[in-house]
């Protein structure tokens, strides 16, 4: 193999594996260091930075870097990176001397904000500071999106939120809430200098078997009923409720619908259990409040006697994959099933719709009627209108929002500058030896054994009985240090400067996950075999020296490095060093 | 400074047929000098026993004073250890041997310890053929008491300070086959390839094994000039041979060279492959062996590998004809036979 080429700012940021995998690029291992040293206002900042809703993610985001975390591959349970956010948020000081309020002095530019979901309040954040004019329409009474009208308050507290989309709004943004707006070309017409459309992807699926019709009074799409709510339309179902779908909003509807009266509240999912699109523990939480969730379940109508809703009939079914691995659910034959219910709420999936975008402005959409949006840029194919968040490329999640809305304000600086959108900033990167001593480094380099620590919960009974009490307690600062310390500081690298090394092997001697080989060089597939053990995960990379005195290269198979330093402090030369990656991703004014 | 070593390890470490990965027969994290030599012959005595499938409580580690005699604490953590005062490992490890001989006896030793005050208890084990593995981690010096240069320092090597060695080296390899040993090997810290088989069919030998490995002090003799330090020896080595060692029971699939191949069968049927030969050397012949090496003193060469190989079975409870059991298995009755058996005795010497 060729000499690895770290000077590549991709190279060092991939051994992170939790950065890496966060949408926002969120420094993790930074936060949770400052968590263990006690400092969770700057916990707090350097999430705000990145992810911009660190108390509202602290508690829901989809948290796409724990299962990337590089604890897994050496024990069972990642990082609780996701709760470990909430612990800087719950825990922090004044922050508003890092959080810029304002006004700003103008540059005489002005944007539009159609949508308040997390996606234009981030372009909103990344904006403002830079002088821009921000107009944010929402057709509702305040601001959060989603955030606000579908997250309940039992796991997302409306304080939380109102904080953080606070945060935003004290930038001087001129909202005009209660608008919904219902022309594109009725706001291309003023004279904003750029348009971000972030509506989301406001569509419930609704579900056409027979009997929906004629129940109609008692069966509701899953993300409207929420919506209603949380705005205090709804109060009350009926005892015995049926939810159909196995994503996380069902697993909101079914909760939500047990603290509204439901007492035999079901899950009924076509797909099987192992294969819902709902996370883990979305799920762990639902059946925790007595919630059976029937999987292998097709719906087959809603059964209706003299105008009310009596139950629905379900086909069992089994999945059967073929050989490219595509399931298809197969009718096991059994009699059908009948379930009774009061309610039935439908969480069977999410659309885009844009009913107001009219189609003949010049915009182009695609097969999918989905406007045609550039996936590095966010423009639309009319060069002043961008996208972010649900309403590009479909319902994702938070933080998939909020890191799309950085690169749309990228974009949208860059374009009310007269600057070219594909030249875009790069990011700032750092590194820095952290070496105090002979053997010292300053971050705590000892590896801990201890397994995940659980989230405390309210008791059950208190948090049922009332939809507004938050489930999750947080973890005490004791626990939060004790979590942090099972963190691996992926961002501390081993770095290899080969002409200081002797080929002494003490650092091959040394590592505790046998990592380092010194060997003959070949190409990466033949090397993964022949080192000390196997490089079977070829999505992690070999960190691969020069051509050293004795003809061989040193290679490191980064997979289960575990930073503990052990091969720099055996290092009598320092040809291995311990330094800090730091990797921030561009900001809009870069 | 880290004084553990983390708990995790390789998810696909290989298991020995005893289902221990190689990580259960470290011993506790090292305190020597980073980059000692020392540390790499601990990580090759670990991976040679891992491969034999030794059971850890098998083996007697003993030691005398030193950086080097240190090390039985950084291997095999669960084995029997004993570390004597400086110079007097052999005759401990003569007693721990003929108290029970069902142990392996590995002996680890520095320079000093052997060549300078354990000298009169060294040659003694060599000659009497005590069944062990004695290996001395050769650095050229005393560098647990900061570097002084030790009997086995080159004539004219230089120390860090500059000054030059006025006197002649003791080459214990020499001196092993002077004294009738029956296995000799001489081998560097920085060559596991080579130390690996080397230590395994060491401890495969029935009889005295000796091992002169070179052990470069990185702290205070690791300088240009010193004839012990990484650069010199990496130079100056030169292999009889390379070896691969073939347990016994497995299949042979190496291909043989009649020409400059040999293979050599230890006791237990295992064999021991060498290729390229050097020429004019014969492993089984203890003439030739020291010609050898006395060549490659002349010409300035570490000679490497295996240097003699002579097959025994007359190992020092042979000759003694010692109790076939360890004494701690031996019942009352066997160690106080009685009144008749007593009687019997004094008969014979009237
Ligand atoms: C039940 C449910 C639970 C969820 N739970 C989670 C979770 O735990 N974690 C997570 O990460 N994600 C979750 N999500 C997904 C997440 O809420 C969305 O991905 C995210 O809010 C998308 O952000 P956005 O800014 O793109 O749009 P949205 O949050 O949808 O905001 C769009 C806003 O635009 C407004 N709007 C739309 N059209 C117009 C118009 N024409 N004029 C004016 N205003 C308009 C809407 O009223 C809304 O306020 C959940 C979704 C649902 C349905
Ligand atoms: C009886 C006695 N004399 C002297 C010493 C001091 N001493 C300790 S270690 C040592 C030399 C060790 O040299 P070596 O065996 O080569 O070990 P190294 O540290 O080089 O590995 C000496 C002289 C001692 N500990 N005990
Ligand atoms: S161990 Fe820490 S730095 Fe590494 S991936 Fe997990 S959370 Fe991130
Ligand atoms: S930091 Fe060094 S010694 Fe520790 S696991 Fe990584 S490569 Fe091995
Ligand atoms: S002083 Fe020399 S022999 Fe002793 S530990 Fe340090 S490097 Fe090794
Ligand atoms: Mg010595």
């Amino acid at each position: 193999m060729q000499p690895t080429n770290t000077k590549d700012p991709e190279y060092y940021h991939k051994v992170v594996d939790c950065q890496y995998a966060c949408p926002a690029h969120t420094p993790v291992p930074e936060y949770i260091r400052l968590i263990a040293a006690e400092k969770y206002t700057e916990a707090y900042i350097v999430n705000w930075e990145s992810n911009v809703f660190p108390g509202v993610l602290g508690r829901t985001c989809d948290r796409p870097c724990e299962p990337a975390c590089r604890r897994v591959r050496v024990e069972e349970e990642p990082v609780a990176i996701c709760r470990l956010k909430r612990v800087a948020a719950d825990h922090k000081g004044d922050v508003s001397e890092y959080i810029p309020v304002g006004p700003f002095p103008p540059n005489g530019k002005k944007v539009a904000l159609i949508g308040g979901g997390p996606a234009s309040l981030t372009v909103a954040r990344d904006l403002a500071p830079l002088g821009y004019e921000i107009h944010l329409f929402d057709e509702q009474p305040a601001g959060g999106g989603m955030m606000r009208t579908q997250i309940p308050s039992f796991r997302l507290p409306a304080s939380v939120l109102d904080e953080e989309v606070g945060h935003i709004l004290n930038m001087g943004i001129h909202t005009q809430f209660l608008s919904y707006v219902d022309s594109l070309r009725s706001v291309i017409d003023k004279d904003y200098d750029a348009i971000f459309v972030g509506t989301g992807a406001p569509r419930g699926r609704n579900l056409n078997i027979p009997g929906r019709d004629e129940a109609a009074k008692n069966i509701h799409v899953g993300i409207e009923w929420l919506q209603s709510v949380a705005f205090e339309h709804i109060n009350k179902i009926g005892k015995r409720v049926i939810v159909l779908g196995g994503g996380n909003t069902a697993m909101d509807c079914c909760r939500t619908a047990r603290r509204l009266g439901g007492e035999q509240v079901k899950v009924l999912v076509r797909s099987p259990f192992a294969e819902m699109k709902a996370s883990p523990w979305e799920k762990e939480d639902a059946m925790h409040e007595d919630i059976p969730i029937m999987d292998n379940h097709v719906p087959v109508e809603f059964v209706v006697e003299n105008g009310t809703l009596k139950g629905m009939m379900f086909e069992k079914v089994h999945p059967v994959y073929d050989e490219k691995g595509k399931r298809s659910l197969v009718p096991t034959g059994e009699p059908h099933v009948f379930v009774e219910a009061d309610d039935v709420l439908i969480a069977i999936g999410q659309e885009n719709s844009f009913p107001w975008i009219e189609r003949d402005l010049g915009m182009e959409f695609d097969k999918w009627d989905m406007p045609v949006v550039d996936a590095v840029t966010y423009q639309s194919t009319i060069p002043r209108v961008f996208f972010g968040g649900d309403a590009a490329f479909g319902p994702k999640n938070i933080i998939t929002a909020v890191a799309q809305a950085h690169s749309a304000a990228i974009s949208i600086d860059l374009f009310c500058k007269g600057a070219s959108l594909n030249e875009r900033p790069h990011p700032m990167v750092n590194l820095v030896s952290q070496k105090m001593g002979i053997h010292e480094w300053s971050y705590d380099s000892m590896v801990t054994v201890d397994k995940r620590f659980v989230v405390p919960q309210a008791d059950k009974k208190l948090t049922l009985s009332n939809r507004k009490i938050e489930v999750e307690l947080g973890f005490d600062a004791l626990t939060a240090w004790k979590e942090a310390e099972r963190c691996l500081n992926c961002d501390v690298q081993t770095v290899f400067r080969e002409p200081l090394c002797i080929e002494c092997d003490a650092c091959v001697d040394i590592c505790p996950t046998s990592c380092i080989t010194f060997t003959e060089n070949g190409d990466e597939a033949d090397l993964r075999t022949r080192l000390k053990a196997p490089a079977i995960n070829l999505s992690q990379a070999l960190l691969v020296s020069d051509i050293l005195p004795t003809k061989r290269v040193m290679v490191k198979d980064e997979d289960v490095c575990l930073h503990c330093g052990l091969c720099a402090e055996r290092c009598p030369t320092a040809a291995w060093d311990m330094q800090l990656y730091t990797y921030n991703t561009a900001k809009a004014g870069a | 400074m880290s004084y553990v070593r983390p708990k995790f390890r390789h998810p696909l470490l290989p298991t020995n047929d005893l289902g221990y990965t190689a990580s259960d027969y470290e011993g506790s994290l090292s305190t020597l000098c980073a980059g000692c030599g020392h540390d790499s012959i601990s990580a090759a005595i670990v991976q040679a026993c891992f491969e034999m499938n030794i059971e850890p409580h098998k083996v007697a580690k003993l030691s005398g004073i030193g950086c080097s005699s240190k090390t039985p604490a950084y291997f095999l953590g669960q084995s029997h250890g004993f570390n004597t005062v400086h110079g007097r490992m052999p005759s401990v490890a003569t007693g721990a041997n003929l108290a029970n001989r069902d142990l392996i006896y590995l002996g680890v030793s520095g320079d000093g310890d052997t060549a300078s005050i354990g000298m009169g208890q060294f040659v003694h084990a060599v000659r009497r053929n005590l069944n062990m593995v004695y290996i001395v981690m050769n650095n050229g010096c005393y560098g647990l008491t900061k570097g002084q240069d030790s009997a086995t320092a080159d004539r004219g090597s230089k120390s860090k300070a500059g000054s030059v060695n006025p006197f002649e080296s003791i080459d214990l390899c020499g001196l092993a086959l002077e004294l009738g040993a029956t296995f000799v090997g001489q081998s560097f810290s920085g060559d596991k390839t080579q130390l690996i088989p080397l230590i395994k069919a060491a401890m495969n030998h029935i009889g005295f094994a000796f091992l002169n490995v070179i052990s470069p002090c990185v702290t205070f003799n690791n300088n240009v000039g010193s004839t012990k330090s990484y650069d010199y020896v990496r130079q100056h080595m030169e292999a009889t041979s390379t070896m691969d060692f073939v347990p016994m029971q497995t299949e042979i699939t190496a291909t043989y060279d009649a020409g400059t191949d040999a293979a050599i069968t230890l006791h237990d049927g295992s064999l021991v492959h060498l290729h390229k030969l050097a020429e004019g050397w014969d492993p089984s012949n203890r003439m030739s062996a020291i010609q050898a090496l006395q060549h490659a003193r002349n010409d300035a060469k570490v000679l490497t590998g295996l240097i003699y190989y002579g097959a025994t079975d007359t190992e020092l409870h042979e000759v003694l004809n010692t109790s076939d059991r360890p004494l701690n298995s031996l019942k009352e009755n066997e160690l106080c036979p009685g009144k008749a058996k007593l009687e019997e005795i004094n008969k014979g010497l009237r």
